[in-house]
């Protein structure tokens, strides 16, 4: 087990000592976005601009065009909200090489409540032009991503959560922007999912195996660009698609999934997340159930599809 | 005598980049005058004097930087560029026409010595600072100077970002605030008191000067002053100018913030310029 933000802070670090054109745009919130030893390490890459999230997407433009990768660190409701139309207007409008490495995203900010629980974070994201999105589930694709996301020349916006989430990869696995990683291979029914809620995925695809179910398991780690080759074979190869994530269930993963069945005429979705409604301070696991999101609820759901009972 | 010269000089320069930020707007029919004549003393001075800059090589890395933070008067802004040589002049007819390198505000992917995309009011002072601070890390010469309206400090990014130039001591940094006391609804003082602007940028750790805007040799003092001092501040240029000065019917108006000249207007407009009723 280990966490994502943990991810963020030693991959950043490693990329920050290879290129000094790395660099950290912290806005008082280092200490719990991991990024104090590259602040301690790198001072001359690194700022702290203060609780002034807009500003900093500002700054980092600017730094852009001076031929720097900045990467903004905050929270992902921040990230996503509050400086979205600065997003929009100076990184995305443009075109530039900035960052947006936002911890704390989904419910996992637990016990914090529903102001820190970005639950609309990618949807909202996902509506920019130039944008690019990244969603891992693990540390170890964590790191990779970030590494692929400070080679990729443009906008992303990297979503990390809180608490620790069990290791799904290996540390030599790599991963590819815009490429989906199959987990599991299966011909039943396919579940697509990213970010913290894979454990939960996988899990069913076990509580699926014990009842003579094969479930093909998609990371869809990249929300944009999505894979549709690797949509589109999920449809046409086996019809049957439940998707799970950690976020609104309208405009997220499971509503990019419905968008390519709809072009494609085919194909039953079944969208699994946060049932368009604010969280509330709690256990992360708890939160999930409430919205319906537990291993034994993608199991039912998908196994439902499977023999056509309701 | 040499220095008189210069400030005629410039003065003719301020006559014809009047005329053609006007007939850039006449021609489209549609951009903002107001500003864009208010803040054209200062540009003329920007673009034909102080930025060091080199405009077929438009991003030459040690050129001085400009943020036009206030990006709806890109029509004065345009006019220099085109003035200057970054592209042909016949560009300026098709300001805000569809497939146009001149966007209704600026682009920088698409106008040539346009250094940061803007229009959205507050936050091209906080890309002047990211700029600032590259350069400074990276040991590069070249100064930023950023222009933003008296109504866009309504914005309070405008001030996050004066906290981010001080707390970093960026003395490559100057902003000029156009002071025209108007904004889109109606004066600044019945839409948002701005109180002492020169007074606010120094309690926020600037270095601050206050101008007639529309003073040739004023501007040119207060740059050869900025040159001159070290202090490890940011710099910010309080400049009283009029909105659409230079046009009897424009000056003080509020209806010429973002309003285009009809033919009579437009005639009467140049004629005065040309006059230097100024």
């Amino acid at each position: 087990m280990k966490a994502l933000r943990d991810a963020f802070g030693d991959e950043i670090l490693a990329l920050g000592r290879e290129n000094p054109n790395v660099y950290v745009v912290d806005c008082d919130i280092g200490k719990s976005c991991k990024t104090l030893e590259f602040a301690r390490q790198l001072p001359q890459q690194h700022l702290n601009v203060g609780i002034a999230e807009q500003n900093a997407a500002g700054v980092s433009a600017g730094l852009a065009t001076c031929g720097k990768i900045p990467f903004v660190s905050t929270y992902a409701a921040f990230g996503s909200m509050r400086m979205c139309e600065q997003i929009r207007q100076e990184i995305c409008y443009p075109r530039l090489n900035v960052k947006i490495a936002c911890s704390h995203g989904g419910l996992t900010p637990a016990n914090d409540g529903a102001s820190h629980q970005a639950i609309e974070d990618y949807g909202i994201m996902r509506t920019l032009p130039n944008m690019t999105i990244l969603v891992p589930c693990d540390y170890y694709s964590c790191r990779s991503l970030i590494r692929a996301a400070c080679q990729w020349d443009g906008p992303v916006y990297l979503r990390f959560t809180r608490d620790p989430v069990p290791f799904i990869y290996r540390e030599s696995d790599q991963f590819e922007i815009g490429r989906a990683r199959t987990v599991r291979e299966g011909g039943d029914v396919a579940i697509i999912a990213a970010g913290a809620v894979m454990s939960l995925a996988l899990q069913a695809c076990d509580l699926l195996h014990s009842q003579g179910i094969e479930a093909r398991l998609l990371d869809m780690h990249t929300v944009k660009p999505l894979d549709t080759a690797a949509v589109t074979a999920a449809i046409q190869e086996i019809g049957r698609v439940v998707t799970v994530e950690d976020h609104n269930i309208i405009n997220g993963i499971g509503s990019a999934v419905c968008e390519v069945a709809a072009g494609l005429g085919r194909g039953v979705v079944k969208r699994m997340g946060v049932q368009d409604q604010f969280g509330e301070s709690g256990p992360y696991f708890d939160l999930l159930e409430k919205n319906g999101v537990t291993a034994q609820s993608i199991a039912d759901t998908a196994r439902s599809l499977v023999t056509g009972e309701n | 005598m040499l220095q008189n010269n210069k400030v005629l000089s410039l003065e003719e320069t301020a006559i014809a980049l009047r005329k053609t930020l006007l007939t850039t707007i006449y021609k489209a029919q549609s951009g903002h005058p107001g500003g864009s004549l208010s803040s054209a003393d200062l540009m003329t001075v920007l673009y034909f004097d102080e930025l060091r800059l080199r405009p077929h090589q438009p991003k030459w890395p040690e050129r001085d930087r400009f943020v036009l933070s206030k990006g709806h008067v890109c029509p004065v802004l345009y006019a220099c560029l085109a003035m200057r040589d970054f592209f042909p002049m016949e560009e300026l007819d098709h300001l805000r026409k569809f497939g146009s390198i001149l966007q209704g505000h600026p682009d920088m992917k698409r106008t040539p010595g346009v250094d940061i995309s803007t229009g959205s009011l507050g936050q091209g002072v906080s890309c002047a600072v990211g700029m600032a601070i590259a350069n400074r890390r990276d040991q590069n010469p070249g100064r930023v100077f950023c222009l933003l309206g008296d109504g866009e400090t309504n914005e309070g990014q405008v001030w996050e970002a004066a906290e981010t130039a001080s707390k970093y001591q960026l003395d490559n940094l100057i902003l000029l605030v156009d002071h025209n006391g108007l904004q889109n609804d109606g004066t600044c003082q019945d839409i948002m008191p701005p109180r002492d602007l020169a007074e606010k940028f120094r309690a926020f750790g600037f270095q601050t000067y206050q101008i007639d805007g529309h003073s040739i040799p004023a501007i040119l003092d207060v740059f050869e002053r900025i040159r001159a001092h070290q202090g490890g501040q940011p710099y910010a240029v309080i400049a009283k100018t009029v909105k659409g000065r230079g046009v009897s019917f424009m000056e003080n108006v509020v209806a010429w913030h973002g309003q285009a000249p009809n033919e009579q207007e437009y005639l009467q407009a140049i004629q005065e310029i040309e006059e230097g009723l100024s």
